[in-house]
């Protein structure tokens, strides 16, 4: 529907253009309002939907930076050719890059640049009459023709207000035109709210867009790691990672509280693919809305968040955390506690490290793996035979020195940095590695302290969020359906009826459809008007006069 | 909660798969056995008329002029020439000649989607759950939706001449499954267990399918766009059995008319992925090499519809989107599901 009115803007602009030649002070206005008349046009849209497309999909091929940073800095270790090539052209950001960016704001600029003038423009069809009559009804798509008898007593006149009424009932709007003459006619319209529906499709589009923005600028979200037993409290200390929005402020953050109490898996014992496979993880949780607040015990599930304090709580991961005992040199505890075992491999294969800042006179560190239920090979390589705790085991290397903890660069706690250490334990040393199950301990050489395994708990690693767009982006999303729903299946349509009297006394009825873009039920409405109006004048029903009636029919107006 | 796995509802199942992959075989050759020979008849008959009544060829069945596209759109390259004759009618509705081998094809397709439904449902009873969490089941239950999709199709419309691909297809994608990836009957991953499983899949192979029939139908309408044009500028018919098919123009209509269904289906598949997302993983857009290639889908499609309004780009052109956007589902499907890492991963063959 645009259309009519590009061409008329392009036949326009041409002559601005040649106008602009002429005058140079016009050259500037008329190069931008061809700009604009170019980016506006159906074309254009077309051009940028399909850039979109294509702009996305890198996107799914480069590891991406707010997915995974880790996976990233990896890949361009991996590819030094053309690793640093990418990052320069933001292909590890394609979402948040310039030409991305660039895209879909030109694409909601041309929306908003045709949208409007089609809504004003709609705005003024809605409260216009329909059309006036057109002279030879016989040329639209649908036509017919009825014949009243003359003894039926149903003057022209009163046939027209018969069928203004008989539309006005189906939905029309119908205006009478000559109502007295010799000719009397009518023009009716309907499906207006087709036009709406596509116009509230395409805004709320920009809707969508906005709300997602919004989420950008206001929202949180962070995650944190709680062993059976701890509590999270929110505020920005308890976050193990902390990703906040643009616009974010720490005073935002509800002092609730979270605690883990228990946390259940349950894996398949049932079919042979997928023996050990976790099928089921239940969470049992204590909240607070704040530190005043009653305890309030919920089960966190996948798939099925806790809400407290304006966030979502999220379970997104789990695995064993071992709880040891670390004493140093002197004999005093240094480290007792769970410690999280990183899952590796099959069946909750953990790696563990342990750092023992504490420790004196020197600090110790250890590295190595937990096993649920320990199986050895004969080449002496260790395996996990179930998910379950059958026979736990802690494998690990010892080392003393300094952990470098104390120069305030951040390190990744599941990484133990072995530069300034010196190995105390390991396969290929003569003290071996140290192997441990629960209640066990063990001395280390030198005089160095000692280990004890006392027990295994459980972790779980939750996500949490925090989306103020959240609402308004599912309200335009469905409000953009329903209008999507509406421009697509309803049909705009016209009818024009005229009356006449012939001079045997008899009353003629003629009536014309048209309808606006695809409409391949107009045949259809045709059809049932045609038995309307034989029902209301009691005639014989009879085919229409036109033969064929048309699958598609479609008729652009004026 | 959990229903127990039946392994032995699973044999069954697996079984009936099979059996329905060998009559959909058979379904398969009497289509193309159809297509074969009807149009042989088809054109002895019109010959035949065309000789007695010494008046061109195609009367009384429609020639493209006469169906509308989106008029004042845009000059429309499939009814550029205006062409008569050598096609099947326009809107699609079933014709007083009796084509037998269509007849047996689609009795034994209406068999095959019988067993196959069979498979479906037995799959379902053994793992105790919807059949759609793994590449094994996507692709069995997908390719049952297509053909039901089709079948029930062809009570309103005579698209039979969309058999042979239609089923064809049915017949790779089980082949595909039980060879490629078959997966014993199992419980479903935690990520899986939630009732938008149910939702947001089932609407998405529903749209996969109409996709599926579009797809067909504009790859025919580039084909048969080409040799109405050969056939019009006095050239030979070398595609004898695309006279079974309507012309192009008709072609371009419906399968706008099933896109558009496809599409708003489509549109919840996203939606309802991001409401699911925002339940499992506490965003509702994370760009997700999933959701990124259910986006790129979305966004070809809404070029597809935007295309059918715009100047230069109905017909041909649009039916070029129509088939991107499907090679974009097809890929979404297997490359993706497979090679792709992402939080999806679940296809089951890990
Ligand atoms: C965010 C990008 C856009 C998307 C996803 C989109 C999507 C769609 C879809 C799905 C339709 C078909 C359904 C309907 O008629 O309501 C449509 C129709 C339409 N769009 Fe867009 N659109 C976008 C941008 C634009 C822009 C920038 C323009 C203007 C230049 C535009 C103009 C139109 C027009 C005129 C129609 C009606 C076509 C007809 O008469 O059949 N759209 N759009």
């Amino acid at each position: 529907m645009s259309e009519p009115v590009e061409a008329k803007n392009k036949t326009k602009t041409i002559e601005d253009a040649k106008a602009g030649a002429a005058l140079p002070a016009l050259g500037l206005k008329g190069m931008l309002r061809w700009a604009w008349t170019q980016l506006t046009s159906m074309r254009t849209a077309l051009f940028l939907l399909l850039l979109l497309a294509v702009a996305a999909v890198p996107g799914s091929l480069f590891p991406q930076r707010p997915a995974n940073p880790a996976v990233v800095t990896q890949y361009i270790k991996d590819h030094p050719d053309y690793g640093k090539i990418l990052d320069a052209v933001q292909l590890y950001d394609v979402y948040s890059s310039a030409w991305f960016s660039a895209i879909y704001l030109l694409l909601f600029i041309s929306l908003i640049g045709c949208v409007t003038p089609r809504a004003i423009a709609h705005y003024k069809a809605m409260r216009s009459q329909p059309p006036r009559t057109p002279k030879r009804l016989s040329r639209l798509p649908e036509y017919g023709t009825l014949v009243v008898p003359a003894d039926a007593g149903i003057p022209a006149s009163r046939a027209i207000t018969d069928a203004a009424a008989l539309l006005r009932k189906r939905g029309y709007r119908v205006e009478v035109r000559d109502a007295d003459g010799e000719r009397p006619s009518l023009g009716a319209e309907r499906g207006f709210l087709k036009e709406v529906g596509n116009l509230v499709f395409h805004t709320s589009l920009i809707g969508v867009l906005v709300s997602v923005a919004i989420g950008g600028l206001f929202g949180y979200s962070g995650q944190r790691i709680l062993v059976e037993g701890d509590t999270f409290v929110n505020t920005l200390v308890g976050y193990d990672q902390f990703s906040p929005g643009t616009n974010f402020q720490s005073s935002w953050l509800q002092p609730y509280s979270i605690q883990l109490d228990k946390f259940d898996v349950k894996f398949d014992r049932e079919s042979p693919a997928h023996f050990g496979q976790p099928i089921d993880f239940t969470a049992q949780v204590t909240t607070k809305e704040n530190p005043g607040a009653p305890a309030e015990k919920k089960v966190l599930k996948v798939n099925d968040p806790v809400t407290l304090g304006g966030t979502s709580i999220y379970l997104t991961g789990n695995g064993y955390a071992p709880v040891i005992t670390v004493r140093d040199g002197k004999g005093n505890v240094a480290l007792q506690g769970p410690v999280v075992a990183k899952l590796q491999g099959d069946n909750y294969y953990s790696s563990v490290v342990i750092k023992v800042p504490d420790a004196k006179p020197e600090q110790l560190g250890f590295a190595g793996f937990f096993l649920p239920t320990a199986f050895v090979t004969e080449q002496g390589v260790s395996f996990s035979g179930d998910p379950e705790l059958i026979n736990p085991q802690l494998s690990l290397n010892s080392y003393y020195g300094d952990l470098g903890l104390d120069k305030g660069t951040p390190q990744n706690v599941f990484e133990l940095d072995v530069k300034n250490l010196t190995q105390l334990n390991g396969r290929d040393l003569p003290a071996k590695g140290i192997t441990l199950v629960p209640g066990k301990t063990y001395t280390l050489p030198d005089g160095k302290g000692s280990i004890s395994f006392d027990g295994v708990k459980k972790y779980v690693g939750v996500d949490i969020h925090h989306n103020p767009g959240q609402v308004s982006a599912l309200f335009f999303a469905l409000l953009a359906v329903a209008g999507l729903v509406v421009s697509l299946y309803l049909n705009r349509r016209r009818v024009w009826v005229r009356t006449g009297t012939h001079d045997d006394g008899r009353t003629m009825v003629e009536y014309g459809l048209l309808a606006r873009g695809e409409d391949h039920r107009l045949a259809g409405e045709s059809a049932a008007i045609r038995e309307l109006f034989q029902r209301e004048w009691q005639l014989a029903p009879s085919a229409p006069e036109t033969s064929d009636t048309v699958a598609s029919t479609n008729t652009k107006d004026q | 909660m959990l229903f127990s796995i039946n392994e032995t509802m699973g044999q069954y199942s697996e079984l009936f798969m099979l059996l329905a992959a060998g009559t959909y075989t058979v379904a398969f050759v009497a289509f193309a056995w159809d297509l074969a020979k009807s149009s042989k008849t088809l054109r002895a008959v019109d010959l035949k008329a065309a000789a007695a009544a010494k008046v061109p060829v195609s009367a009384g069945r429609v020639g493209a002029s006469e169906v509308g596209g989106p008029a004042g759109h845009a000059e429309r390259p499939t009814s550029g020439p205006t062409f008569a004759g050598g096609t099947a009618a326009g809107d699609m509705r079933y014709a007083a000649e009796r084509r037998a081998p269509a007849r047996v094809a689609v009795a034994l397709s209406i068999l095959g989607v019988l067993i196959h439904a069979a498979g479906v449902v037995t799959r379902a009873l053994g793992a105790g759950r919807v059949p759609w969490g793994n590449m094994y089941e996507f692709l069995t239950t997908g390719a049952f939706v297509a053909v039901a999709v089709f079948l029930l199709a062809l009570i309103r419309r005579d698209l039979r001449f969309l058999g042979t691909f239609v089923i064809g297809l049915a017949v790779i994608m089980l082949v595909a499954a039980s060879v490629a990836y078959w997966t014993p009957v199992g419980h479903l991953v935690p990520a899986l267990q939630s009732y938008w499983l149910v939702i947001h899949v089932s609407i998405a192979v529903l749209s996969s399918a109409l996709f599926t029939l579009t797809f067909a139908m504009s790859a025919l309408q580039l084909v048969q766009s080409h040799r109405q044009k050969t056939l019009a500028a006095g050239g030979t018919d070398k595609l004898g059995f695309m006279r079974l098919v309507p012309d192009a123009l008709s072609l371009e209509n419906l399968s706008y008319r099933i896109n558009t269904v496809a599409f708003v289906g489509w549109t919840f598949t996203l939606m309802f992925g991001a409401i699911w997302a925002e339940k499992a993983w506490g965003r509702f857009w994370g760009w997700d090499t999933k959701e990124v290639w259910t986006f790129v889908i979305w966004v070809v499609y809404a070029g597809y519809l935007h295309a059918r309004a715009t100047r230069g780009w109905t017909g041909t052109r649009a039916a070029w989107l129509s088939i991107v956007g499907y090679l974009c589902v097809i890929f979404n499907f297997t490359i993706v599901n497979q090679f792709f890492n992402g939080l999806h991963s679940y296809s089951g063959l890990s």
